[in-house]
């Protein structure tokens, strides 16, 4: 099986890589890029703790073949923080406790910086709605939720 | 020497304990830094896969891997032929990682294959030929236990059961006191109903992984996801016939376990792999592998009989619950039948648990292991009858509420407890007197867990530079890293960053528990708290050393060692990190231990209320409100304490609405994913209100309960009393799924 060659850009980074054709994305980044930050919690994109964005766009890296990452921007948990500020969403769920094992939580934080790049002033049913596609098992949401809207609300002061 | 003017569990003024922190681990865990199971990698790494039974029930004629093995890539197959015979305590543990004559449920694990690639290792499985007899099966408990059922052992009943049942009772348990019979003739109501309820998983998000590798001298490391990494390297070391000392076992960041990560199932075939193949070996389950092949909880079917006053008062409650456990003996029928009726002081109380094998994955520990289904049968017959008798279901359970001196229907009798702290608060909140819409009930729950302690090591180190490191035996499984920091800071009276605490391998500290039982914060802690003490002697003794004056004569306070006494004289306070700097000049490092088998841990109580909504048209079921009551002694980090009653809660939410386990007539589970397998998304839910309590408890240096796993046995009985108010029919049978929901509607 020949392999073929990708040229993309991950977090701002120029990344080639050589991937199987029926290889995931997720695959590519965990297994020959080392970037274990996504999180395969089904490979079926029910989770969504594999989530990147492509193109500002959110989808489940393990949904997607890595030939497809050709020619486009890939945005990924480890690119979150600004060196070492962190991303309004990672500070507030650091203070609010959203987190309690943090397996979904790169997932979780790479969808709702999704969502308030296109709403920075989501309601409580936006925020649950938008992020009802990544599971937590371990904190029932209601911390997770209200980090978000926390975090909303600074970036909305800060802006 | 007198080291601290504050002792025992007397009301006292914390520094540290109750405030709200950053943990220890945040950082990593938003950036993705930290390492899960499925994140570590090694040099000339092999990649594991297993193959698994087809087939409900097989007998195993035959296993070919010959093809496999002539594969270009595959490195090593095994098969339970590799296995050394097994000891007695974990033939059943091998049997579920590795089947021996028999596959006993859909996804059974028969071979596994080591191999250069996963591509390769997935093209090896598709060679190996297996010659199964299938046999007839049985996957419900009540089917299970007719004599004439397909029967998966023979004669491994245990002396409990009598004569005549079917050959899948594997024990049978009976806790109470009193006369049932004399009580059922005090009262005014009677109630006799059955009630059941389905399989569920943990639904941990990361599935089971795990690196193992072995050198020619039988040294074997072990990098894996788990809840115990001691009992690991106990169960695997017995399995493949290696010493305690040789395997050493380092525990990854967990994501989540909920009781389903305490036993083994990749850890020893990856094991035996790298062994054959003399190379590091990598294994990660799917998730149809998850929900297949590791622990989901019971199913189960209850019969009550409860008797009650027309004023309230319960004369009497019996009940028999029926638990399947999977494929081996060890449902956790006796945690059900002990904790059933816990929360209430009954004159006459008995209980009988049946634990049936079926051709279903063996379950394993689901929080509060046992207690849910228990709760949910009894709680519901309460709400029931009080209903009927036209009374408050509060007031009811308040009227029966075990207390300080209650005679426990599972033995014991209560130290303090806060059963009745948590039913008052709910009956004063505001929830309980808000106004409800039509289509909506409200309904409330008490739930228990005993709570668990156990062996526990910790080291604590005063470092030159006067920081501290804590090394403790533990998984973080949800914020433990920051509480243990907390009680150290606390006890040594210095900041919370001062002290970092890490989760040892199995190389460096003694014997830990698995995390369980809601016994960390409680056993752990108490153990830091005492490693901490220790080491503050020692600091009191350098102290004296240097001032030229009896140790007894030096105290600790506020972070420092003082003089104290008549006869102490005038010396200006040593700072923790004056000692530390000196430390080599005194007589050498600085460091605290402490090693126990924990007592003490201090049963816990919680009330749950919540609010639904039920669609009349089709069925469905809405959580409008909930809040939760409980009891943690002492919370040491609040924001996780109400974290734990939150998450717990909405497990109890899945588990009453959604989730269960789907076999078709072949016994195989059509529901392996989470499309299928849905567990609650942000959607379906309000916020979750959590009141922490906090009755101290006596056997907790701060008074410290467990409170991971009460939040769960609750809310299956809370939800189908409100789904039951609100439909005006009672509901028996979870979960209480819209098609399900909407029949009793309709039969109304």
């Amino acid at each position: 099986m020949s392999k073929i060659h990708v040229t993309t850009t991950i977090n701002g980074d120029p990344v080639d890589f050589l991937c199987d054709p029926g290889e995931t994305l997720l695959d590519v980044l965990r297994d020959r890029l080392g970037m274990t930050g996504s999180k395969e919690g089904c490979g079926t994109g029910d989770c969504g703790a594999c989530s990147v964005t492509v193109e500002g766009r959110l989808v489940c890296s393990c949904l997607m073949l890595g030939a497809e990452a050709e020619g486009r921007e890939i945005a990924t948990i480890e690119g979150m923080a600004d060196g070492e500020t962190l991303h309004p969403l990672q500070r507030k769920f650091i203070e609010h406790a959203a987190l309690q094992c943090g397996i979904c939580t790169p997932g979780i934080l790479v969808a709702a910086k999704s969502l308030l790049e296109r709403n920075p002033d989501p309601t409580e049913e936006e925020t649950r709605y938008w992020l009802a596609g990544n599971l937590c098992r371990c904190t029932g949401y209601d911390k997770i939720i209200r980090a978000v809207m926390d975090a909303a609300k600074d970036m909305r002061e800060a802006s | 020497m007198a080291l601290d003017r504050k002792t025992g569990t007397a009301p006292r003024e914390f520094k540290i304990i109750g405030t709200r922190p950053a943990r220890p681990d945040g950082i990593d865990k938003v950036t993705g830094r930290a390492r899960f199971g499925a994140d570590m990698s090694a040099p000339g790494m092999l990649v594991g896969r297993v193959l698994r039974s087809p087939h409900a029930h097989a007998r195993i004629k035959s296993i070919d891997s010959s093809a496999a093995e002539a594969l270009s890539g595959v490195h090593a197959v095994v098969t339970r032929a590799d296995f050394p015979a097994p000891g007695e305590d974990v033939a059943d543990i091998l049997d579920n990682c590795m089947a021996g004559e028999k596959a006993l449920y859909d996804g059974h694990a028969v071979a596994a294959v080591a191999a250069s690639s996963a591509a390769v290792a997935r093209q090896a499985l598709k060679l190996i030929k297996v010659e199964y007899e299938p046999l007839p099966h049985v996957t419900d408990v009540d089917a299970a236990m007719a004599v004439d059922a397909p029967a998966l052992h023979e004669g491994r009943a245990n002396e409990t059961v009598p004569d005549g049942h079917s050959p899948n009772v594997m024990a049978r348990h009976a806790f109470g006191h009193g006369d049932i019979e004399a009580g059922l003739a005090q009262a005014d109501r009677v109630l006799e109903r059955s009630y059941r309820t389905e399989a569920t998983h943990q639904g941990y998000i990361e599935p089971h992984a795990c690196l193992a590798s072995m050198g020619a001298d039988g040294q074997a490391d072990l990098w894996c996801c788990t809840q115990g990494h001691y009992m690991v390297r106990n169960t695997c070391a017995a399995i493949l016939g290696i010493t305690q000392g040789q395997l050493r076992v380092t525990a990854s960041e967990i994501g989540g376990g909920f009781g389903g990560k305490t036993t083994v199932f990749l850890e020893p075939v990856a094991l035996m792999l790298a062994k054959k193949t003399g190379r590091p070996v990598k294994m990660v389950m799917s998730r149809a592998e998850v929900l297949r092949a590791t622990g989901p909880t019971s199913s189960s079917s209850v019969d009550i009989r409860l008797g009650m006053t027309s004023d309230g008062r319960i004369t009497a409650g019996f009940a028999e619950l029926r638990y399947q456990g999977g494929a081996y003996p060890g449902a956790p029928v006796d945690m059900g039948a002990m904790s059933a009726f816990a929360p209430y002081d009954l004159e006459n109380v008995r209980t009988i648990g049946w634990d049936v094998v079926t051709n279903r994955p063996k379950a394993a520990a689901y929080r509060a292991p046992g207690a849910p289904m228990a709760a949910f049968a009894v709680e519901s017959a309460i709400d029931e009858l009080a209903r009927d008798l036209g009374l408050d279901p509060l007031e009811v359970r308040l009227k029966n509420a075990a207390r300080e001196g209650t005679r426990a229907s599972y033995g014991p009798t209560y130290p303090a407890i806060g059963l009745e702290a948590t039913l008052r608060t709910a009956r004063d909140h505001p929830h309980w007197s808000a106004p409800l819409g039509p289509n909506q009930g409200r309904g409330v729950a008490c739930g228990f867990w005993f709570n668990f302690g156990g062996d526990t090591c910790v080291s604590l180190n005063i470092t030159p530079d006067g920081t501290v490191n804590l090394s403790e035996g533990n998984p973080d499984i949800g914020g433990s890293r920051a509480s243990m920091s907390m009680m150290a800071a606390e006890e040594l009276g210095i900041p919370y960053d001062k002290v970092r605490t890490v989760i040892a391998d199995t190389g460096s500290l003694g014997q830990n528990e698995v995390t369980d039982g809601s016994r960390v914060t409680f056993a752990v802690g108490l153990a830091t708290i005492e490693a901490a003490r220790a080491a503050k002697r020692e600091m009191c003794k350098r102290a004296a050393q240097v001032w030229g004056i009896d140790e007894e004569a030096v105290i600790w306070e506020d972070g420092a060692a003082r003089p104290s006494g008549p006869n102490a004289g005038e010396h200006p306070p040593m700072t923790l990190a004056d000692i530390a700097a000196i430390a080599s000049n005194t007589g050498g490092p600085i460091a605290g231990h402490y090693e126990i088998n924990a007592e003490g841990a201090g049963v816990s109580f919680a009330t749950h209320m919540v609010d639904t909504e039920v669609d009349p048209d089709t069925g469905a079921v809405t959580i409008l409100r909930y809040t939760v009551f409980q009891d943690a002694g002492k919370a040491v980090h609040p924001s996780y304490v109400e974290g734990q009653f939150q998450g717990g809660a909405v497990q109890g939410i899945g588990w009453a609405l959604n989730e269960e386990y789907i076999y078709d007539d072949n016994g195989i589970l059509q529901n392996a994913g989470f499309l299928d397998y849905r567990i609650p998304v942000a959607s379906d839910l309000p916020m979750i209100d959590a009141v922490i309590l906090e009755i101290p408890n006596p056997g907790h240096p701060y008074g410290v309960r467990g409170v991971g796993e009460t939040s769960i046995v609750p809310p299956l009985a809370a939800i189908a009393n409100a789904v039951s108010a609100a439909t005006g029919t009672r509901m028996s049978d979870l979960p209480m799924s819209p098609p399900k929901v909407l029949a009793a509607i309709q039969a109304r």
